[in-house]
């Protein structure tokens, strides 16, 4: 909460230090009269004490009320925001899924053939990848599957053409074909990250005497990496959601702009594109607040998963 | 103090990986800083009619819808890159040092008020920070990119630097210092920060990579480096409408990006795993 605080008071000084008028760009080229100008500072509270204005904004955010966005006037920002929330829910929540999944069973797998070709080969693979600019390697990708094979859609989230009579299968089908690209370019460049902490983390616990003496009792190998090293090797992998969500917001921003997805990274795209100060603001402190109830639910996790932290 | 950065140096040369990276960023700088004596005028148009031509004798490259050598811009664009991500990383590690620095040695409600605007700024995600700070000007001078890239960047240092200064305020070379009559500016700067030098010096090998790629973004995004001047990302941008006709002319900055950055933060690792073994 004083996290959320100290958030709050940081995006309103950055908002306040930033030089030039924002109705300027609210009038664009247009000669603004003197009323005009007084008027419009009315209307956005300009002309209030810059206290007054900062106690505005902080209940008008814990409210949901983030003002009103000057490229979509007179649309609330919170409305924008919960417009594009769905997609972007759905790109990230399939991402997740994958990076975990994947990022999980590589790591393992890596333990597992530790020092080895494979090993090796997958750790060169995973940086390299990292260090991909995403925006890159999703143009790379839209070229190579969208444009040179003809296999996959390239931008949007739906099929414009879809007839309004097509059933829910098709639907779905054609959601998920257009989620295939933007899904697998956010995957691929933060897997890295999932992949070498397990790695790291089973690696330390297969050294330790508890599996030492499992596999004195005759354990069978699988048994023993999966019910008794696995489990414990699990805790930093979900630590690592705090420090992975930022990976994935930052990526969306660029990826969902690449393949036109109608997500929030899109709107914060445009928003800067316009110059729409509110709406960049409104998706910082949407994801700000995404950052920190990453690191509540890691310790959640880890509550539910550690009877040692349940018991402490 | 340089003695021992010499020895994590060194030893952080010990690793293939560590080596590779080393030579790909020494081989990068000095090809970036010198080939533009070798090459073509990247802002010259030899024959605008000719459009851009597929990679190939003379071009190896190819060359973009204005008929501009790539290879050029690439290597144009690499300084412009190498140069705001070393000195952003400089300023950053800077401030860190300094902020962990004070945090760290004063303790009491300085050290609290600091270590709060730190996870404040930490739970913002970079980017998000950039977009708010950048989106303000019309036309960004290179200078306040950097500025704002170090500003953004020291957040993380900072804890590093306050953690080792709060274990060491206490230890004896400290006391001793403060006994001969040392202020606490000398024995920050002199007796203290000097102890941070390896982990600072990680933080910024590793640092670097994530500046070249938020400044590729930013400039992606149309907001960083604007043009005529070249840098990979806007490079990546102007090449958006000739994906399907050209695709050369975004595929190899993007390479030099995903490069430069394998290599720095390949090196950045060796240097990690070099300072602390078991990390490794």
């Amino acid at each position: 909460m004083l996290t959320f605080l100290v958030i709050t008071v940081l995006l309103f000084i950055l908002m306040r230090l930033t030089p030039g008028d924002p109705l300027q760009r609210l009038a664009g080229d247009r000669q603004v009269s003197a009323e005009e100008a007084a008027a419009l500072r009315q209307r956005f509270g300009i002309d209030q004490p810059i206290a007054t204005q900062f106690r505005a904004f902080v209940t008008g955010a814990l409210a949901g009320d983030l003002g009103v966005s000057i490229e979509h006037y007179p649309m609330p920002v919170s409305t924008l925001l919960v417009s594009r929330l769905p997609a972007s829910l759905l790109l990230g929540g399939t991402v997740l899924l994958l990076t975990f999944g994947f990022g999980i069973a590589l790591g393992v797998l890596q333990a597992v053939h530790r020092g080895r070709r494979l090993d090796r080969w997958l750790t060169r693979a995973s940086l390299t990848l990292y260090a991909m600019p995403s925006f890159w390697l999703g143009l790379v990708l839209a070229w190579y599957f969208g444009i040179r094979l003809h296999l996959l859609p390239v931008a949007q989230m739906h099929d414009p053409l879809l007839g309004a009579d097509a059933s829910w299968l098709v639907r779905v089908g054609d959601v998920v074909r257009h989620l295939i690209l933007p899904a697998v370019t956010l995957t691929a460049v933060s897997i890295a990250a999932v992949m070498h902490y397990q790695r790291t983390a089973l690696l330390e616990v297969l050294r330790l005497d508890f599996v030492l003496a499992a596999r004195a009792r005759g354990l069978p190998e699988r048994q023993v990496l999966w019910r008794h090293a696995w489990r414990n090797a699990l805790f930093p992998v979900v630590g690592l959601f705090g420090l992975w969500l930022p990976i994935l917001v930052s990526g969306s921003v660029f990826v969902e702009q690449v393949f036109n997805w109608p997500g929030l990274g899109h709107l914060a795209a445009d928003a800067v594109s316009a110059r729409d100060y509110p709406v960049i603001l409104g998706t910082a402190m949407l994801v700000s607040a995404q950052v920190l109830l990453g690191g509540v639910l890691a310790d959640l996790a880890y509550y539910t998963l550690d009877p040692r932290v349940r018991h402490a | 103090m340089t003695g021992s950065l010499w020895r994590l140096l060194l030893r952080a040369l010990t690793s293939p990986s560590g080596r590779l990276g080393a030579i790909v960023i020494a081989l990068l700088t000095l090809f970036v800083f010198v080939a533009p004596w070798l090459l073509p005028d990247p802002s010259a148009m030899p024959d605008l009619l000719a459009g851009a031509l597929p990679p190939g004798a003379g071009h190896p490259f190819g060359t973009d819808q204005l008929n501009r050598d790539v290879l050029s811009r690439v290597v144009s664009g690499g300084q412009i890159s190498l140069s705001v991500a070393g000195l952003a990383v400089l300023l950053a590690v800077t401030l860190g040092a300094l902020v962990g620095g004070l945090a760290g040695f004063y303790g009491g409600w300085l050290d609290s008020a600091l270590m709060r605007l730190v996870d404040g700024a930490l739970a913002i995600p970079r980017l998000f920070l950039l977009l708010l700070l950048v989106a303000v000007w019309e036309q960004m001078p290179l200078g306040a990119l950097v500025l704002v890239l170090g500003a953004t960047g020291w957040f993380a240092t900072s804890r590093i630097v306050r953690g080792e200064v709060l274990r060491l305020r206490s230890a004896e070379f400290v006391l001793a210092a403060t006994a001969l009559g040392a202020g606490p500016g000398r024995i920050i700067l002199r007796h203290l920060l000097p102890n941070v030098a390896g982990p600072l010096l990680v933080a910024a090998t590793l640092g670097v990579g994530d500046v070249i790629l938020l400044e590729a973004g930013l400039s992606y995004l149309g907001i960083g480096v604007r043009p005529p001047t070249p840098s990979w990302g806007s490079m990546i941008l102007d090449a958006r409408p000739l994906l399907t006709t050209a695709p050369w002319t975004s595929i190899f900055p993007g390479l030099a990006i995903a490069i430069t950055v394998l290599a720095v933060n390949l090196f950045g690792d060796a240097l990690r795993g070099a300072l602390d073994p078991r990390s490794a």
